[in-house]
């Protein structure tokens, strides 16, 4: 379990990112920060591993505090998932898998075997453990980066919008994987979006933020459909769109599934 | 041209290649007095530009500190140095690793400043101590502009290495010092000839290193 209280962040210039929150994270389970760019969401990820200390409250995981804990002895028990995968370009792909692993003090030839499986896991292809990451596609990067997240088996995986910067194939891809991942590894999950359809396909809890980090509403996804909290909450689902609000039509005989502006949305089972 | 054609002969000359006046032994006095400048100029400009770029401190003070250097005539720097300390080998290595330093320092901080801030960033998110990023991540990455940098201050060295046969010590430049004493044009374009060569190759080894480790990624 994580949990958030009271916590602040001023930046050393001058920027509030966030003013006052409070949150709890259930354990084994994924909670989604979304927001728009500046809604300090990035800043509440980073508090987990310390790589952002907050100005004032607590970060605490398993009711310890955070900052009881050594920065770097914290950050190597945590996964950390970034964008642009931020994979070290002079190592080989199974060197940057291992790295967590080399780190926390395993041999050379244990860390090696466990970052192959690591990628395995992830669906990437052996042969590819041998080159550099500039030579790979980037959602070849993205799973690369997704496996040294998990080689060290954290319980707390940290995910800073790891899919934003690839095409929405691959990222759908990606997206269902990780789904499947988190199936059978339960991991408490803090992934960070300002997709709100990603933050809606992996989230067991949603949190959408305002500005200053400032929580408009948390809730599953259904929970914030059925009931938005405000105007706000409601024009970033996009409830105000009518892209949200099916009807059921019938066509030969079968009911279909349609928005307010009439698009096909699916079929009703 | 019979300037040169006369140097080539004089360099030809098979008494012109043993004993102390010798181009070997000058040659290897050149290549002493050039390393030993250069290891005394690493020693102190690496680790301040590793640091420099590191932490990003002190960037300004870098930045005008090389531009000054720079500027100095090594010539007067070793006048001043002599003036001070005597005739010796101090003089001439204090004013070379003056002038080794600057391309050192700019190579140790740009190349620090020219790695990816998300890569650096990502190694300390995954775990690395301070140590750590500094070693295995902005070292190895900066790696090709810091063998720039000391391919830079190795070539000048050599280049301005004869400023020792100035003040009466041995290696290349006595070929121009006592070419120019006694008017033996010759052996002073005999002379220049070795030091363009050998500037020539010690580049060409520098180039060859630095193309094996942009090969590497």
């Amino acid at each position: 379990m994580i949990e958030y209280r009271s916590v602040a962040k001023t930046f050393p210039d001058g920027t509030e990112a966030v003013h006052d929150f409070s949150l709890v994270l259930p354990s084994r389970s994924t909670t989604v920060l979304v927001g728009s760019s500046g809604c300090g969401k990035t800043t509440l990820l980073r508090m987990v591993n310390r790589m952002v200390d907050p100005s004032s409250g607590q970060v605490l995981i398993d009711d310890a505090d955070v900052a009881s804990r050594n920065p770097v002895e914290l950050r190597r028990s945590i996964g950390y998932v970034m964008q642009h995968s931020g994979l070290l370009p002079h190592r080989k792909v199974v060197d940057n898998v291992a790295t967590p692993l080399r780190l926390g003090g395993v041999g050379r030839r244990d860390a090696r075997s466990r970052a192959l499986a690591a990628l395995e896991t992830v669906g990437l292809d052996p042969t590819l453990a041998d080159r550099y990451p500039g030579q790979l596609s980037g959602g070849q990067q993205q799973r690369v980066g997704v496996a040294r997240g998990l080689v060290a088996d954290p319980n707390v995986l940290l995910m800073d919008e790891p899919f934003g910067a690839v095409d929405p194939i691959v990222r759908a891809e990606l997206q269902q994987e990780l789904l499947h991942l988190q199936r059978d590894l339960g991991k408490t999950i803090v992934f960070v979006t300002h997709d709100i359809e990603e933050a809606f396909l992996l989230g067991d809890q949603v949190v959408i933020l305002r500005k200053g980090g400032e929580i408009a509403q948390v809730g599953t996804p259904a929970q914030i459909l059925a009931d938005p909290a405000d105007e706000f909450v409601r024009s970033f689902v996009g409830l105000d769109r009518g892209r949200r609000t099916l009807r059921i039509q019938e066509v030969d005989g079968k009911r279909v599934v349609v928005d307010a502006d009439g698009r096909a949305a699916g079929v009703l089972a | 041209m019979s300037g040169i054609s006369e140097g080539i002969s004089w360099l030809t000359d098979s008494a012109h290649w043993h004993g102390d006046d010798g181009f070997p032994h000058r040659i290897a006095q050149h290549l002493g007095y050039t390393s030993l400048t250069v290891v005394i100029a690493s020693a102190i400009a690496i680790p301040l530009g590793l640091w420099i770029g590191h932490t990003g401190r002190l960037r300004g003070l870098a930045i005008a500190l090389t531009g000054a250097l720079r500027a100095l005539p090594t010539l007067g720097l070793l006048t001043l140095v002599v003036i001070w300390r005597g005739i010796g080998l101090t003089p001439p290595i204090v004013a070379l690793v003056v002038l080794a330093i600057p391309p050192l320092l700019a190579g140790a901080y740009a190349g620090l400043e020219s790695v990816d801030r998300a890569t650096i960033d990502a190694a300390r998110a995954i775990g690395m101590n301070e140590w750590q990023v500094l070693g295995k991540v902005e070292v190895p990455l900066a790696l090709p502009l810091i063998i720039g940098g000391l391919r830079a201050a190795v070539l000048q060295v050599v280049a301005t290495a004869t400023v020792a046969a100035y003040i009466g010590l041995g290696g290349l430049g006595r070929y121009l010092i006592d070419g120019l004493a006694v008017r033996d044009y010759p052996q002073m374009v005999a002379g220049s000839i070795v030091i363009v060569v050998l500037a020539l190759v010690l580049d060409g080894i520098f180039a060859v290193v630095q193309r094996a480790l942009s090969i590497q990624r």
